[in-house]
């Protein structure tokens, strides 16, 4: 795929687009069309989405979605999607596989070239958004995380979610592939919409404490490890006392709890310099290794350093001490909890 | 002996996009030629810096603690880096002069 990092213009590079996103009546567009889009069908679908992903999706209400796991068999983690009245996998070999053992009819259909993806971030999303959707269409009463279909541009086949991986209000937009150019240039029409590349994305994601798979997440890791246990429900939730999806007895107790784990994710700040993926984590002392930096970078809003890393599980408290070995030197840094940048998602009025 | 001062140029800034942190050496630090003595950091990416001759750090740059920005305005005027004590002079030679430069990148933007 051929994604840009950032863009040159006035408005362009990583910081400028960055801040951009967070603006007050502005907001950034993302081309994501590299996001695979996949539609299940079949009237034992659900059971079969429950078997892969650790989520309720039975639970979702119509147009309700999710962010959920992909688990393999020893509750490590394939990749996180979006799950929701139409879904968004990655991985689709490893579906194919559980389908051929899976007794019940469920299909998979890979929606590929044919349907595209843009992600519209930022305070001014709803408002660029409402000029592309029909003019009934309610934003106010859209709650976070939920999607319809929709026409966008008057353009049929379409579809909005009231989603995204920044932090801010946003929405990822699909649309029948011939037509994403189009939809694309529509919205950059509007000066408070900035084209925006994969180099802010990651560091806005970055700020609003969201893992990127590959980084922060892969198979050799749990949902529990992940700080992602809220991805399976509450404590009394159906799927932590059912279990029944892949690896679910390698993270879960018979009574539901959660086992315990030798790692857990957390947020680093304090130190000086940007610490980067695979720097290494000491002790507050800087004698003993602790763990490992999975992403970092140098937050445009708070005008220092952040990263989220691995640490040993009886460090991983909020406000531990720890020490990060940056160029052979170690520096001072801390636990935090994350978000480092507060979210602004969306609430319905009341 | 000769004092060199030690920064990146324009063409360099340019390449790397907005710098937000700058990590240097301290005074009395020596380095060989082409060994790293520090870094210059994006939003993206950090970029290692080498020392273009062998030499000890006689004074170092700490207005770029404050104002990394500057090495995008002031690359090859106000944001030097460090000021090395040059050990060995017959290194010189093997650095490019400004013209020889500029047609380097003149051919690198190609």
């Amino acid at each position: 795929y051929s994604l840009p990092v950032l863009y040159k213009s006035d408005n362009g590079g990583v910081m400028k687009e960055h801040l951009w996103c967070r603006s007050d009546n502005k907001s950034s567009l993302f081309d994501v069309s590299h996001m695979g889009q996949i539609r299940w069908h079949g009237k034992d679908r659900v059971k079969f989405l429950e078997r892969v992903v650790v989520g309720d999706i039975d639970g979702l209400s119509v147009g309700g979605g999710c962010l959920s796991l992909v688990t393999n068999a020893e509750g490590g983690i394939l990749d996180d999607t979006v799950v929701n009245g139409a879904t968004k996998f990655g991985d689709m070999k490893h579906f194919q596989q559980q389908m051929d053992e899976f007794d019940g009819d469920v299909t998979m259909e890979y929606l590929g070239d044919t349907m595209q993806l843009l992600a519209l971030q930022g305070p001014g999303a709803a408002e660029a958004v409402s000029k592309i959707l029909p003019n009934d269409f309610d934003l106010t009463n859209m709650a976070f995380m939920t999607g319809t279909e929709t026409t966008l541009d008057g353009i049929d086949g379409c579809r909005i979610t009231r989603c995204g991986y920044t932090g801010e209000d946003g929405f990822e937009i699909a649309m029948p592939a011939e037509h994403a150019e189009s939809i694309a240039s529509k919205l950059l029409e509007d000066p408070s919409v900035n084209p925006t590349g994969l180099g802010a994305r990651d560091s806005l994601r970055l700020e609003a404490g969201l893992c990127l798979y590959g980084h922060d997440l892969n198979e050799t890791i749990n949902p529990v490890e992940g700080a992602l246990a809220w991805t399976m429900g509450g404590p009394k939730g159906r799927r932590r006392a059912e279990g029944g999806f892949l690896g679910a007895e390698k993270i879960l107790k018979p009574d539901g709890k959660l086992q315990k784990v030798a790692k857990k994710r957390v947020g680093i700040i304090g130190m000086k310099a940007p610490a980067r993926e695979h720097t290494e984590i000491y002790d507050a002392a800087g004698e003993a290794k602790i763990g490992e930096v999975t992403s970092g970078t140098f937050s445009p809003c708070l005008k220092k350093p952040i990263a989220m890393g691995y640490v040993e599980t009886q460090l991983s408290k909020v406000g531990t001490e720890i020490s990060l070995k940056i160029r052979g030197k170690m520096q001072k840094a801390e636990v935090t909890k994350m978000p480092f940048v507060e979210s602004r998602y969306y609430r319905v009025p009341e | 002996g000769n004092v060199a001062t030690v920064g990146i140029t324009d063409f360099a800034q340019a390449a790397l996009g907005d710098i937000v942190f700058v990590d240097l050496p301290e005074p009395d630090d020596e380095f060989e030629a082409k060994e790293s003595f520090g870094s210059v950091e994006s939003v993206k990416a950090a970029s290692d810096v080498y020392a273009p001759v062998s030499g000890k750090v006689l004074e170092v740059n700490e207005t770029l603690t404050d104002e990394p920005a500057l090495v995008n305005t002031s690359a090859e005027d106000e944001a030097w880096f460090i000021k090395l004590e040059i050990s060995d002079e017959s290194e010189l030679s093997g650095l490019m002069g400004a013209d020889a430069y500029k047609e380097h990148c003149e051919k690198e933007a190609h």
